[in-house]
C-alpha cells in the first residue's frame, strides 16, 4: 500500500508545488520535517521504552492472568482464531487496556507485538488474517475514557469548560467502534478463506 | 475534578502496577528492564516508517496539495451538513496526528474554544483516530496485499466520526 501511496504523494506534491510556486517551501519543509521527526522520535524511544517496561511488569503478575481471563471472552467473540492462553491473547488484552485507559504510548508497542504474534501463525504471508485486520481496525476506532490531548488543548486556549465535550466524545466514540466492527466482520468474512 | 482524575490516572496505574508485582514477590525490576528493552527496538524498527511518511505527508501540506483536496471535497461534505469550517481539520484527521494537533489549535483560536465550532472540532480530535498513520505502524510498512480493505473501512468508520460529532453537537447546542 505504501508502495503506491508513498511515491503519489511525493509526485503529486512537487508537481503541484513546480505550478503553484511553492517549490522552496518543499525544500525547508524536508529539513524541517527530518528535524521534527527527529525529536519525536526521541521523545517516543523514552515513553516506549518507559511503558513497555511497565507493562512488562503488569504481564508478569499472577493479577494479570485473572484479568486476562475476564478479557479474554470478549477477545474470543472479535477475533475468532486467538487462542486463549496464546501470546497474542496477552498482547491484544494489553493493547487493548491500554487504549481505554488512554496510554496510546503503552498500546502501541503492544500492539506491534500481538501483530507480529498473529502473523507467525500467518500462513498466506502477503495477506493480512481477518483477525488481524480486525485488530488494526479496533485500534483505528480506540475508545479512551480521558482523552487527555484535547482536554489539554482545550485548556491552553482558556477554555471555561476543557473537559466540557467528553459525553458527546464517549457517544461517537462508542458508536463508531461497533459500526468499525460490525462493517469489518461483513466485510472480511472471506479473508481467511 | 476531571483534571485532577487526569493527572493522577498514571501515576495511579504505575503505583498499581508496581505495588501488585511487588506484593507478589516478583522480579519487578528485572521484568521492567526486559520490557523497555524491548520497547526501544519496537521504535527502532518503526522509525524509518515515522521518517518517511512524515516527510511524504508535510510535502502534501507545504505544496497546498492537501488545500486544493479541501476545496475539492467542500460540495460533497456540504451536502451531508458539515460546516466548511472544519473541514482542513477532517480531512488531516486520518493522514497526520501532529497536523491535526496544529490545525484544530488554530482552528479553536480562530472561531473559540466553546463556541459551536470549536465543541465540534474538539468532539472530532477526541472520537477518532490517526487513521493512515496507524495502519502504517501497525503493518510496518510491510506490503499486505489486503491492506486497503482495512484501510477503507477504517476511513469509512472516520467518516461517521465527523457527520456523528457535527449532528451531535447540533443537538446538545
Amino acid at each position: 500500500m505504501l508502495n503506491i501511496i508513498w511515491p503519489i504523494f511525493i509526485i503529486i506534491s512537487i508537481i503541484y508545488a513546480c505550478f503553484s510556486g511553492t517549490l522552496p517551501k518543499i525544500n525547508d519543509s524536508i529539513f524541517d520535517t527530518i528535524e521534527s521527526t527527529m525529536s519525536l522520535v526521541i521523545t517516543l524511544a523514552g515513553t516506549m521504552c518507559f511503558w513497555s517496561g511497565i507493562m512488562n511488569i503488569l504481564e508478569k503478575t499472577d493479577f494479570f492472568i485473572k484479568l486476562k481471563n475476564g478479557i479474554s471472552k470478549v477477545i474470543k467473540l472479535i477475533f475468532k482464531s486467538v487462542e486463549k492462553d496464546s501470546k497474542e491473547s496477552e498482547y491484544i488484552s494489553l493493547n487493548i487496556i491500554s487504549n481505554i485507559l488512554g496510554l496510546g504510548n503503552a498500546a502501541t508497542p503492544m500492539g506491534i507485538k500481538a501483530m507480529d504474534c498473529m502473523d507467525e501463525k500467518n500462513k498466506k504471508k502477503n495477506f493480512m488474517t481477518k483477525d488481524m485486520m480486525m485488530f488494526i481496525l479496533i485500534n483505528t476506532a480506540s475508545i479512551q475514557i480521558i482523552p487527555t490531548t484535547v482536554i489539554a488543548i482545550r485548556a491552553s486556549l482558556g477554555s471555561k469548560n476543557p473537559s466540557g465535550m467528553i459525553f458527546q466524545i464517549w457517544v461517537v466514540s462508542i458508536i463508531v467502534f461497533i459500526s468499525v466492527i460490525s462493517f469489518g466482520k461483513i466485510f472480511f468474512k472471506r479473508e481467511d478463506s | 475534578m476531571i483534571s485532577t482524575i487526569m493527572s493522577a490516572s498514571i501515576p495511579l496505574m504505575i503505583f498499581f502496577i508496581a505495588s501488585i508485582s511487588f506484593k507478589e514477590k516478583k522480579k519487578t525490576f528485572e521484568n521492567f528492564l526486559e520490557g523497555a528493552k524491548s520497547g526501544i527496538y519496537i521504535l527502532l524498527e518503526i522509525f524509518p516508517t515515522l521518517i518517511g511518511l512524515f516527510v511524504a505527508i508535510n510535502m502534501l501540506r507545504v505544496s497546498g496539495v492537501l488545500n486544493f483536496i479541501v476545496k475539492l471535497f467542500m460540495p460533497i461534505f456540504a451536502l451531508i451538513g458539515i460546516p466548511a469550517e472544519i473541514l482542513p481539520m477532517a480531512i488531516l484527521r486520518p493522514i497526520s496526528g501532529s497536523s491535526t494537533v496544529a490545525v484544530a489549535t488554530e482552528l479553536m483560536k480562530q472561531y473559540g474554544v466553546d463556541t459551536y465550532i470549536g465543541l465540534i472540532i474538539s468532539t472530532i480530535m477526541g472520537s477518532t483516530e490517526t487513521t493512515i498513520y496507524t495502519v502504517s505502524v501497525y503493518t510496518r510498512g510491510k506490503n499486505y496485499k489486503n491492506i486497503w480493505k482495512v484501510i477503507t473501512v477504517a476511513l469509512l468508520g472516520d467518516l461517521l466520526g465527523i457527520i456523528l460529532s457535527v449532528k451531535l453537537c447540533q443537538i446538545m447546542l
